[in-house]
């Protein structure tokens, strides 16, 4: 098995731990490479499209490289008739990218997920795990400000 | 006079999102002689951040909407007048805080603490009783489960424990997937001893021998509270009951984003290392569950329940309704002044729930959806209902996890009823024809009402198959699917009748069927509405192009006259004609 995957080890091989050792490679590398694939369907002893297969099946998985700074809009009920899909709408239009997403240069991408919990905030965003809630534009403009300051 | 003894700050998720890692940061920094302690949620999340004083007469000051700077701070720790935060008479007569009653209150951490306030009683009240007494008393108190289903605990643990299996399972669902709902979150970010306390009495009840907490992944600081929890459980040996000689297994498994991983098989399946989706019941999961093995699963605030009844049974019962009995925590969010959790006894009405506790205005709401996607919504004018199981399954609703979104007259229900298919028919699993495709072409029937292109024998049509995706589908997800729609369509009627016949938004809501313009003679040519444009569809004659315009309501937001509203699509103006 390719190296860079040794930690998998770790896990045992029964395959009642597939989702965690998908999860283990998305951790570190940020999403699930082919090398990501066919290192899990190796330690297993499944077919790299079973694997494949668990995997699209889960909305958390990723198989592109997400930007340095993930921005998950949530689209949950509290957050959707507070208005979501026009904070979608403005990020959108903000940075150039839709859902699932990621800028050309590698600094944000965008996913729009189901309620992070914190609805009696909404609408609501977290960018890389920090929540933002009672978004508004000018709120939300700031904050993509403050980020892009960052990276200036 | 008393002295302070202990701040307290709310550092649940919701209190995060507000500030209060800034106010934690800000108490600590001042190297206090008395302890500054992170604690969970007290269910007031409209108020975040919350510090609590705690004074050393055992009394207790509240502030709300603290902010991290040194006035309000010295303010606080003067013990000021400003900021104070007391929960209305008229709530507390209606709340009735028997499985929150530490939530909030302690530090979630904390084990000492934990069982400084009656902890682990229960547990040891279960050893000494005995399993087959616990479940008798499970049996008695007449819990039903939080997870929706509402099936008595008492009963699925009895059906466990009657198997002879050397390896038997039980699975708390911390899979909380109905969007608006946050009752488990909090539940585990603030007492995650009192959860697993819950498991271990159902665990030594049913002699599972493995316990399975399934989680999901936007939950990181429940997983974190509750791994924290587990390690000192374990340490002090909690696990090992009187008469086995292993311990129990306790294993945290994060969720991967799929709603319908909350149904108990389809959970099974993604805990075995599987794609998601839900088999055919019977066998049923305690006869044939994880890996074969017989399991039990139930929810987070199920097992939060347990120490409460084992404690004392006869106070449970006394709560709530016949059938019905003890309390329900509910999770308020939408169109409402208090967002934020509420723990109520069974049978107290609606109209308590949103008006009395919610803040709502009377007249400014029109409906309340409860049990998010899979539920129904239930007008304003049937609040007078009780909360239970079996009076909202009559009005076309469920209680489900216990979501409440509180719909403003502003909203439209169309639009709506179409994001719940939008959400259910991408979670579906694909597994059966109906849910599959059924669910699809009723979301893409309400699509197109929504865009202005519906035609009055849609509404038919989507009656009849949401009908037949009730009864065709394999699980609740499909079953459930249609209730938005149905129950929408059961009594507004005439707002999907206005969409399809008169092409009008009553609501003004939907963008196709909806115009924006200003008022000329309130109009005061400001420019502010110009400026706030993010799309440069307001002229300089202060004219909105409604070809240009997104509806996104900036315009209207910032215009101090209130001179621009929404307006019947095709009477405002638009330059491409
Ligand atoms: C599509 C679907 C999603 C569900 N999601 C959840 C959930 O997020 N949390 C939960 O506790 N139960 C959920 N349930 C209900 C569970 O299948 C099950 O009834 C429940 O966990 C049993 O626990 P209880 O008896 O303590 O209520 C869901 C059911 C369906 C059909
Ligand atoms: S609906 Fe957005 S945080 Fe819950």
């Amino acid at each position: 098995m390719d190296k860079s995957f040794s930690y998998l080890e770790e896990l045992g091989s029964s395959r009642n731990e597939l989702i965690k050792a998908l999860q283990m490679i998305q951790n570190r590398e940020g999403y699930v490479s082919d090398d990501g694939i066919r290192a899990a369907a190796e330690h297993f002893s499944l077919s790299a499209a079973d694997v494949e297969g668990v995997l699209t099946f889960y909305a958390q998985f990723k198989r592109n490289k997400p930007g340095k700074y993930e921005i998950n809009i949530c689209d949950g009920t509290a957050c959707h008739i507070k208005g979501a899909p026009l904070i979608q709408e403005w990020i959108s239009a903000e940075l150039g990218i839709k859902d699932g997403e990621t800028t050309s240069d590698g600094v944000f991408s965008l996913c729009v997920v189901a309620c992070l919990g914190c609805c009696s905030l909404a609408p609501v965003m977290a960018v890389n795990g920090k929540v933002y809630g009672q978004l508004d534009r000018k709120k939300l403009i700031k904050i993509l400000n403050e980020y892009r300051k960052k990276e200036a | 006079m008393a002295e302070i003894k202990r701040i307290k700050i709310g550092a649940a998720s919701c209190g995060l999102a507000a500030g209060a890692g800034e106010v934690v940061t800000a108490f600590r920094a001042l190297d206090l002689s008395y302890p500054v302690v992170e604690t969970g949620c007290i269910g007031h999340c409209y108020a975040e951040p919350i510090v609590e004083v705690e004074l050393t007469d055992g009394s207790s000051i509240f502030y709300s909407h603290v902010k991290g700077d040194e006035k309000n701070v010295n303010d606080i720790l003067a013990l000021g007048e400003e900021n104070r935060f007391t929960v209305s008479a008229e709530r507390q007569k209606l709340e009735k805080l028997m499985v929150t009653r530490l939530a909030g209150r302690i530090d979630p951490k904390d084990m000492e603490e934990y069982k400084a306030n009656g902890g682990f009683s229960s547990l040891a009240k279960a050893f000494e009783m005995g399993s087959e007494a616990v479940i008798e008393n499970m049996k008695k108190s007449g819990l039903r489960g939080r997870g929706g289903a509402g099936f008595s605990t008492g009963m699925k643990w009895g059906f466990l424990a009657a198997k002879k299996d050397t390896e038997k399972i039980m699975i708390c669902n911390a899979d909380e997937g109905d969007p608006g709902a946050f009752m488990d979150r909090s539940l585990m970010e603030s007492v995650p001893f009192q959860v697993l306390e819950g498991m271990l009495i159902g665990a030594f009840a049913t002699g599972a021998s493995r316990l399975f907490i399934y989680c999901r992944a936007e939950y990181p600081l429940a997983i974190k509270h509750l791994k924290i929890a587990i390690d000192k459980i374990c340490e002090a040996k909690l696990n090992l009951f009187p008469g086995r000689d292993k311990a129990l297994e306790i294993v945290i498994k994060e969720g991967a984003g799929a709603f319908v991983c909350g149904e108990e098989t389809a959970m099974i399946a993604s805990l075995e290392g599987r794609r998601g989706q839900p088999r055919f019941r019977p066998p049923f999961p305690t006869d044939r569950g994880w890996n074969s093995f017989p399991t039990s699963i139930n929810n987070v605030e199920t097992f939060a329940n347990v120490p409460v009844v084992l404690a004392d049974v006869d106070a449970f019962t006394a709560l709530g309704t016949p059938g019905n009995t003890g309390t329900k925590i509910f999770a308020l969010a939408g169109d409402l002044k208090y967002p934020g959790l509420v723990e109520v006894p069974m049978g107290v009405t609606l109209a308590d729930i949103v008006y009395t506790i919610g803040g709502a205005e009377k007249g400014a709401v029109k409906a309340v959806q409860t049990g998010g996607p899979s539920g129904g919504c239930i007008p304003a004018e049937e609040f007078g209902a009780r909360v239970d199981y079996d009076s909202l399954k009559a009005l076309g609703a469920i209680v489900g996890s216990g979501g409440l979104i509180i719909i403003g007259n502003d909203r439209c229900m169309v639009e709506t009823a179409r994001y719940f298919l939008d959400f259910t028919h991408r979670e579906s699993c694909g597994k059966c024809t109906f849910c599959r495709v059924g669910t699809m072409r009723m979301y893409e029937t309400m699509e197109r009402i929504v865009a202005g292109k519906g035609v009055p024998e849609d509404i038919d049509f989507l009656e009849d198959l949401g009908q037949k995706i009730r009864k065709g589908s394999l699980c609740a997800l499909g079953q459930t699917a249609p209730n938005p729609v149905l129950s929408t369509l059961r009594y507004f009627r005439h707002e999907y009748e206005a969409h399809v016949v008169d092409k009008y938004c009553p609501a003004k809501v939907c963008p196709a069927l909806s115009d924006v313009a200003v008022e000329e003679t309130k109009c005061i040519k400001c420019n502010l509405c110009r400026k706030g444009c993010p799309v440069g569809a307001i002229s300089s004659d202060i004219k909105v192009d409604n070809s240009k315009c997104t509806r996104c309501n900036s315009c209207i937001e910032i215009c101090p006259k209130k001179a621009i509203s929404r307006v019947k699509k095709g009477t405002g103006f638009d330059s491409s004609k």
